[in-house]
């Protein structure tokens, strides 16, 4: 995921510095039922080593703002040494790199690492009921009520759109039901100069995020965990069934991009920016590169909105919380305290999640600026369960469905747009059959 | 690679007959100790690796986890009891079209640039220059080239053919569009091959043939082909067989996507996106019997000795 990418500037700073007042001067908290790698419970002038680093943001390594971190680190623990090792495809390398004993000594958990393979790759990090108390986001890496990562930070989802482009059409409000969704999407092709919507389809991640659509429109924080035992995922009425008809009313309507397959990610967001393409599904993470893209271009970064998916419960948008990658600390690391050390202080203290509008693990940590809009709207952010998405992902290889690969979305596009065999419900009986049999075979 | 055998044959025949019994042993070791360091390279990088996938193939191993567990001959009859797995090699077919059409291609212009002609370095070079370039960057070029308005398009407008084709996003047409790009750089490979070939034939020969009245078709049929047939039955083998495991082309410009699926992207997705590393190991083995096979089935057909006795 290095296209996430080109972030952090004079707010980073600004904000770590803050950070790192508070957090030089409080005493570390004698913590009285830590763990024995806690490194809370240690002095910091006590932990020692060398702490190797592995990040899937190569470009905060080669820009120095991974450095600046480690700088301001050192002035808490004076004898640790963060080295930082950025991995371009990180999901791929660090995954066969595991496979040895050497996968640095504090790294992001590769998702595709079953839940219940954690206590074998990392150090646990204490008990559920412990790390609660002081962290949110936690239950994706609970294996049996102890914790083995701490999301570095979280996103909710939803449409990030060009304000000026939706004004222009004549659009004052969020769509509450995917039709008056399409509807004000036609009403921007209608006004003309603008893509109502861009698939991203060649680069094929950003449609991956429309399995986070899952949730919003029934509200159910076990909206993920219910698939590892349902038989009709693709049920009418159901979240995936919304989402993905939604996405395939677009691209029948002509609501995207003529050309699906030679889409561009690097430069959709310039163009989201300078109101090319009106509207884009991807996680809130997004919301500061295209914030950036619009500095660029010389635009005001208050163009870019952000808005939930159009479907309400009881009056009542829903977004779900999702944990980015999980910070782990590796098994077999020779310094456990160091990287635990570490581990905490990127959480806590150094200001990350911030600086990329994103949702802090820390709980009781204030919403980013960006998702203000979110709260002021009554949007309801609820916790994604990860109880059961160990089980989820097994069905989802075993079954070859893809939830999380762009594969089966591309060919709803296609087929959407007329360039591919079958039709929509034959799509979701094929794929329905598919996760069905697994299901059942899995017990 | 035609010439080889010949220039082997002549050099062995100058040897020198009369090394004694000692120093024959030596004579005996001593290519092998300058083997030594390359056959451990090969059998490294190469051999090993290929045991451990067809070790991997028997198992159910996901690609990372510490354990695998032995399965048998389950992703084998998993691969072929599943039809779908096999379709993808339909994509195969528009490239075999395509190396057909790019071996007479390349036999065209190499027989026409082996006569003398005005700039005939210039062309070669230009024929040639596409195999030099990296794949990767290839791909990206003719990503550009086949982008809605991009330059394919925009040269058709100059000709008034303005009918907005979707070169990479009909499904009628992707596997023609990419198989094109295949075409367009390995042309010059298989042009090297057959100039080189053509140019090996004995100046001799096409000097009686042109004093006996031969005209420029009749040296190309009755002399120039058959003297180049196994270079043209190698370039057949490699065509059937790349066009087999066809992969970073279509993987850069479409990543797998609509009908440009082929093969080897099937089982880097099995591999890696569905973490089935044992059925990915299994569809690997089966390509490589396949393609061995064809090898075989080819040679038998058509044998090398025969052109070479003929000659």
């Amino acid at each position: 995921m290095d296209m996430r990418s080109k972030v952090l500037t004079g707010v980073a700073l600004a904000s770590m510095l803050l950070a790192a007042a508070c957090g030089s001067d409080t005493p570390p908290p004698l913590g009285a039922s830590a763990p024995p790698t806690s490194a809370a419970s240690i002095d910091p002038a006590k932990v020692t080593g060398t702490v190797t680093v592995l990040t899937n943001r190569t470009d905060l390594v080669t820009d120095g703002t991974m450095e600046k971190y480690a700088t301001e680190f050192k002035k808490t623990y004076p004898d640790v040494t963060v080295k930082f090792e950025g991995v371009t495809d990180y999901e791929g390398e660090v995954k066969i790199r595991m496979n040895t004993e050497n996968y640095g000594d504090v790294l992001l958990i590769p998702n595709t690492i079953g839940k219940e393979d954690y206590p074998k790759f990392f150090e646990p990090l204490g008990s559920a009921a412990d790390l609660d108390k002081k962290y949110v986001y936690t239950s994706k890496s609970n294996v049996g009520g102890t914790i083995y990562g701490i999301p570095g930070f979280s996103s909710v989802n939803g449409f990030v759109y060009n304000k000026g482009v939706w004004e222009k059409a004549g659009i004052a409000d969020w769509p509450t039901t995917p039709d008056e969704f399409l509807a004000d999407l036609q009403a921007i092709k209608d006004k003309g100069g603008a893509v109502p919507y861009y698939t991203n389809y060649k680069d094929g991640w950003p449609l991956t995020a429309w399995t986070s659509a899952l949730g919003s429109p029934s509200c159910d924080a076990k909206a993920t965990d219910n698939l590892a035992t349902d038989l009709e995922p693709w049920k009418a009425g159901g979240d995936l069934h919304i989402a993905d008809t939604l996405l395939y009313n677009i691209v029948n309507r002509k609501l995207s991009e003529a050309d699906p397959t030679t889409t561009n990610w690097e430069d959709s967001k310039s163009q989201l920016a300078t109101g090319k393409i009106a509207t884009m599904w991807l996680g809130s993470w997004s919301i500061v590169q295209m914030q950036d893209a619009a500095k660029q271009a010389g635009q005001d970064p208050s163009v870019i909105g952000y808005m939930p998916f159009p479907a309400q419960k009881d009056g009542k948008y829903c977004t779900m919380v999702t944990p980015d990658y999980l910070y782990a600390v590796n098994i077999h690391s020779e310094n456990k305290p160091a990287a635990r050390a570490w581990l905490e202080w990127m959480v806590e203290k150094s200001g990350f999640a911030e600086t990329n509008q994103a949702i802090s693990s820390v709980a009781g940590a204030p919403l980013p600026t960006a998702l203000q809009p979110y709260s002021d709207a009554g949007v309801e952010f609820v916790e994604l369960s990860q109880a059961e998405t160990g089980k989820f992902n097994k069905i989802d290889n075993e079954s070859e469905v893809g939830m999380n690969k762009p594969d089966y979305r591309q060919k709803l596009i296609d087929i959407a747009r007329g360039a591919g065999s079958g039709d929509l419900n034959g799509l979701f009986s094929e794929l329905t059959t598919k996760w069905a049999d697994t299901v059942k075979m899995s017990g | 690679m035609a010439i080889t055998p010949l220039t082997a044959r002549t050099r062995k025949s100058f040897e020198p007959q009369h090394a004694a019994p000692p120093q024959r042993k030596w004579r005996r070791l001593t290519p092998w100790l300058y083997l030594l360091v390359p056959l451990a390279f090969l059998v490294t990088f190469t051999y090993v690796p290929v045991a451990n996938m067809i070790s991997y193939s028997f198992t159910d191993w996901d690609g990372f986890s510490p354990e695998k567990q032995y399965v048998g001959l389950d992703n084998y009859a998993q691969l072929f009891t599943r039809p779908e797995l096999f379709q993808v090699f339909y994509v195969s077919l528009f490239y075999l079209v395509a190396s057909l059409l790019q071996i007479a291609l390349a036999l065209y212009f190499a027989t026409v640039l082996s006569f003398n002609m005005r700039f005939r370095n210039f062309f070669k070079g230009v024929l040639f220059f596409p195999y030099l370039l990296n794949g990767v960057a290839v791909a990206f070029v003719f990503l550009y080239l086949f982008q809605p308005g991009g330059t394919l398009d925009s040269v058709l407008a100059l000709f008034g053919i303005d009918n907005k084709i979707l070169w990479l996003g009909d499904p009628d047409l992707v596997n023609v569009s990419l198989s094109g790009v295949s075409v367009w750089r390995f042309l010059g490979l298989n042009f090297v091959l057959f100039l080189g070939a053509i140019q090996s034939v004995p100046s001799e020969i096409h000097e009686a043939a042109e004093l006996d009245g031969a005209t420029r078709p009749q040296v190309f049929w009755h002399v120039i082909l058959p003297s180049i047939r196994p270079i043209i039955s190698l370039s057949v083998i490699l065509g059937i067989t790349g066009s087999l495991s066809v992969f970073e082309i279509p993987w850069i410009m479409t990543g797998g996507s609509g009908e440009s699926k082929t093969f080897v992207i099937q089982t880097i997705k099995l591999a890696f996106q569905f973490n089935k590393m044992g059925l990915a190991s299994a569809a690997a083995v089966v390509l490589l019997v396949a393609i061995l096979l064809i090898a075989w089935v080819q040679r038998r057909l058509i044998p090398d000795e025969v052109t070479a006795g003929s000659r």
